[in-house]
């Protein structure tokens, strides 16, 4: 009954109507699809650093954090073989690397790089490193003459597959140790500055370079799927692990080892939140004003009504009524528009045109907009709870009027 | 006399002309706050990138800028310093020169990136020179002594005082080695720099690198960001004194290039871009979203009005006066709320500018980027008046739309109407 009531008022203008409801549809659609965005580039930039050898969870020296030298290594690596072998969720991979930081040369140029010794087997699966061969192919297992780099490093260096390469850099007893390697391929990464930085070798080229016989830098552990992105689905894995790992070991998250881009989605966060307040606002001024229109030219009607015996309770919730069928049609269809928005963009939204930009803000080269539902609930929660909260002025101005002002 | 009238329907509603003054006002501030913010964070990065590290204009061999190899050299840098002295707008020049080197201390070894500057000219060009955190910048007297970045002193684990020993390939390819002398540690504030970089003075870089008279860099700084592209032009004209008709003539040979810092960090320039096109949809949305917002004020001024304007044609007022009337009437609540707007944005963006905005946590990651922990917003004459005048539009645009529809009142139907 009083739904019907509101229902029929509403539709008393429908021009009017019609206009407020423009600007409450645009308004849930743009903040669907700007937040659809912003978690594509989030989960873009998440998942290229992620990728970048960082991965889910880490095993390490508790000092390699704050130091990465050869010095905080990971001095029996068995038990930790073990441990992780059964210990992790189904469908995880993990595996041992060293890393050291070492010059790389040839005749031509010679430039800083990070050393990287990887198990050939395993690491595919966890980094980048699997995933882009632009030339020749990736270590065999027991090639430890081989080394693959990235193809902007193979550039500068003026060389190809096939030619050598040497590394240089300090080995466990703080003497600087070099050798030649065989270039066997090279990696496209998403950016840039990865191709410059990683060149691969074997774990056991690695591991007799710095003369550390079985010692790694680190084990380094992928969860499945999406599971690893989460404070509250790594927390678990992490505590189980630290329960049985040797006590001279630390088990790190990509939160704690990516402290700068945990903030930095921190800051996305806050900054759709805002973007949502100054969207609604504008709109807000649309709707108060409209329905205090609707009131106010209602006099008569609210008067009379009082007259009848209606309390201003009721009146209250009359008005706050049509504010509800505005804000849920207006809702649906902005819904609608954002959700099919998101849609048309599944496939992606490529960012190559700005490569170097989106390279700065740490970006992979696709975005993928997507929405959660958490997503969807606060940005009906926000249209909703504020938009009946800015109404409550007219509804309480409705439920003021007397009768015998509204008689004259 | 329309004017009068006007001003006094306006008023007629006083509620519903605040709130609609107030939404118009509310998009100005909005607006000019925001497009401070962008650009007083553009300026404080291209100001980092350009002071601690490109200057505003490069001369170098033609692809450097890209390989960093030590091979491409600019050979004769003093005839190129004799024609910026005489440039008008440059402000300070500098020779450098860089390579990559295995740095050594008692304890580690790593990588870095060795520039041999000049001390007394590279004052004036960089900031290092301010962000010492120990001991004391290069003299034009030191020989074999390094200032090195905080990072990578720690890295090294060595303090002012301590030896350093670097082991590159020089010019010619052979193996290049010095023992350094550390005089001072720097924190320029983006990390990747702090943690890599170390300068020692160009003389003493030349003698191990075995470079002779050459350099890799001759950077200039102009007295302002607007007159880079006027002393990039000059000097290019300078630098290639024959037409650039026919660029593969013997102008390849020399192969110099004259590079601004927008091209020697495209990053820099597309990632401005990047967000300025972000910044750019929220506007029009907000923008969009406060037309649907005021429009019902504009159309129920003329519908719920209907008769009273009947009774004005019936008594003698043409069409064009009502749409006149009509159009003063957004044209009072428009240039109300701008006014406002514009003071209210004004007002809050000067206050910040003087505080700051602090970031909270992501204050980590944007120093990685030259930004600091504080965003100030820059008010300027463009970011005050850029989103109001657009606002101005789109609000006349929205108020065009009933008083045009006026002009097809009749009066008969007019005042039959509710």
């Amino acid at each position: 009954m009083n739904f019907h009531m509101a229902w029929r008022n509403v539709w008393r203008n429908p021009k009017r109507t019609g206009i407020i409801l423009v600007a409450i549809i645009i308004g849930a659609w743009t903040m669907l699809a700007y937040c659809a965005l912003a978690r594509g580039v989030m989960a873009s930039s998440l998942e290229s650093a992620l990728n970048t050898l960082t991965g889910h969870i880490q095993i390490q020296n508790p000092g390699f954090r704050e130091d990465p030298a050869v010095e905080n290594r990971i001095r029996n690596p068995a038990p930790v073989a073990a441990l992780l072998d059964h210990a992790l969720p189904k469908g995880s991979c993990w595996a041992f690397r060293v890393q050291a930081g070492g010059v790389a040369s040839n005749a031509r140029n010679s430039q800083g790089i990070t050393i990287v010794g990887i198990d050939p087997e395993k690491e595919p699966e966890l980094s980048f490193y699997g995933n882009a061969t632009a030339q020749g192919r990736l270590l065999e297992p027991g090639d430890d003459r081989g080394i693959i780099l990235g193809q902007a490093l193979l550039d500068s260096f003026e060389t190809k597959i096939g030619r050598k390469l040497v590394l240089m850099t300090q080995d466990a007893d703080r003497e600087t140790a070099s050798r030649a390697f065989k270039i066997r391929g090279t990696f496209r990464a998403e950016m840039e500055g990865t191709e410059k930085q990683y060149v691969f070798i074997t774990l056991a080229a690695a591991q007799k370079l710095l003369g550390i016989g079985d010692n790694v830098s680190l084990a380094c552990i992928r969860l499945p799927g999406r599971t690893g992105q989460d404070k509250a689905e790594l927390n678990p894995v992490v505590e189980a692990l630290t329960r049985e790992l040797p006590r001279d070991l630390t088990a790190l998250t990509w939160i704690d080892l990516l402290p700068l881009l945990k903030g930095y989605l921190g800051m996305f966060d806050r900054f759709m939140l805002l973007w949502y307040l100054v969207v609604f606002i504008a709109m807000a001024f649309g709707l108060v004003n409209t329905m205090l229109m609707a009131v106010l030219e209602r006099t008569r009607e609210f008067g009379l009504l009082k007259a009848l015996g209606l309390t201003p309770v009721r009146i209250v919730k009359n008005v706050l009524l049509e504010c509800l069928v505005l804000l849920v049609i207006g809702l649906g269809a902005g819904n609608l528009l954002g959700v099919l928005t998101i849609y048309l963009f599944s496939g992606g939204i490529d960012m190559s045109f700005m490569a170097q930009g989106s390279e700065f803000w740490g970006l992979g080269r696709l975005v993928v907009p997507f929405v959660t539902a958490k997503d969807l609930l606060s940005v009906n929660a926000v249209i909703m709870g504020l938009g009946l909260l800015v109404c409550l002025y007219p509804a309480v101005k409705a439920a003021g009027i007397t009768p015998v002002e509204a008689m004259n | 006399m329309e004017i009068l009238m006007a001003w006094r329907n306006v008023w007629r509603n006083p509620r519903r002309t605040i709130l609609t003054i107030l939404a118009i006002a509310f998009a100005c501030l909005v607006l000019i706050f925001m497009l401070s913010v962008q650009v007083g964070t553009y300026e404080v990065m291209i100001n980092a990138s350009v002071k601690t590290r490109t200057g505003h204009i490069q001369v170098i061999k033609k692809g450097y800028n890209k390989d960093h190899k030590i091979r491409q050299v600019v050979s004769d840098p003093e005839s190129i310093a004799k024609i910026l002295d005489q440039t008008p707008h440059v402000t300070a020049h500098t020779f450098r020169a860089n390579a990559f080197a295995l740095l050594s201390s008692d304890l580690r070894t790593c990588a870095g990136l060795i520039t041999g500057v000049d001390p007394e000219r590279e004052s004036k060009i960089s900031n290092i020179v301010h962000t010492m955190r120990k001991g004391r910048f290069l003299k034009p007297s030191d020989t074999n002594t390094a200032v090195l970045g905080a990072l990578l002193a720690k890295n090294l684990k060595v303090n002012v005082g301590d030896e350093v020993v670097a082991l590159g390939s020089a010019m010619d390819g052979s193996v290049a080695a010095t023992v350094l002398k550390v005089a001072g540690i720097f924190s320029s504030g983006m990390d990747d720099y702090d943690r890599s970089a170390i300068q020692i003075p160009l003389p003493h870089f030349q003698e191990v690198f075995y470079m002779e008279n050459a350099v890799h860099e001759v950077v200039v700084t102009c007295d302002s960001l607007w007159h880079v592209s006027r002393v990039k032009e000059s000097l290019a004209a300078a630098l290639h004194p024959k037409p650039p008709a026919e660029p593969t003539g013997q102008d390849a040979d020399q192969g110099l290039v004259c590079l601004s810092w927008d091209e020697l960090t495209p990053g820099l320039i597309q990632s401005i871009q990047m967000d300025l096109g972000g910044g750019l949809i929220f506007y029009a949305i907000l923008l969009v979203m406060v037309a649907f917002s005021i429009m019902n004020t504009f159309v129920m001024a003329v519908f719920e009005r209907t008769r009273e304007l009947g009774t004005l044609l019936a008594i003698g007022a043409g069409p064009g006066r009502l749409s006149k009337m009509l159009v003063l009437e957004s044209a009072f609540l428009t240039l109300w709320g701008i006014t406002l707007g514009i003071l209210a944005g004004c007002v809050l963006t000067f206050w910040f500018q003087h505080t700051g905005i602090p970031l909270g946590g992501a204050e980590g990651m944007l120093k990685q980027y030259g930004i600091p922990g504080l965003i100030r917003p820059r008010l300027t004459l463009a970011t005050a008046l850029s989103g109001p005048a657009l606002v101005f539009i789109i609000t006349t645009l929205t108020a065009l739309y009933p008083a045009l529809k006026v002009r097809r009142l009749t009066p008969v139907d007019a005042m039959r109407a509710v």
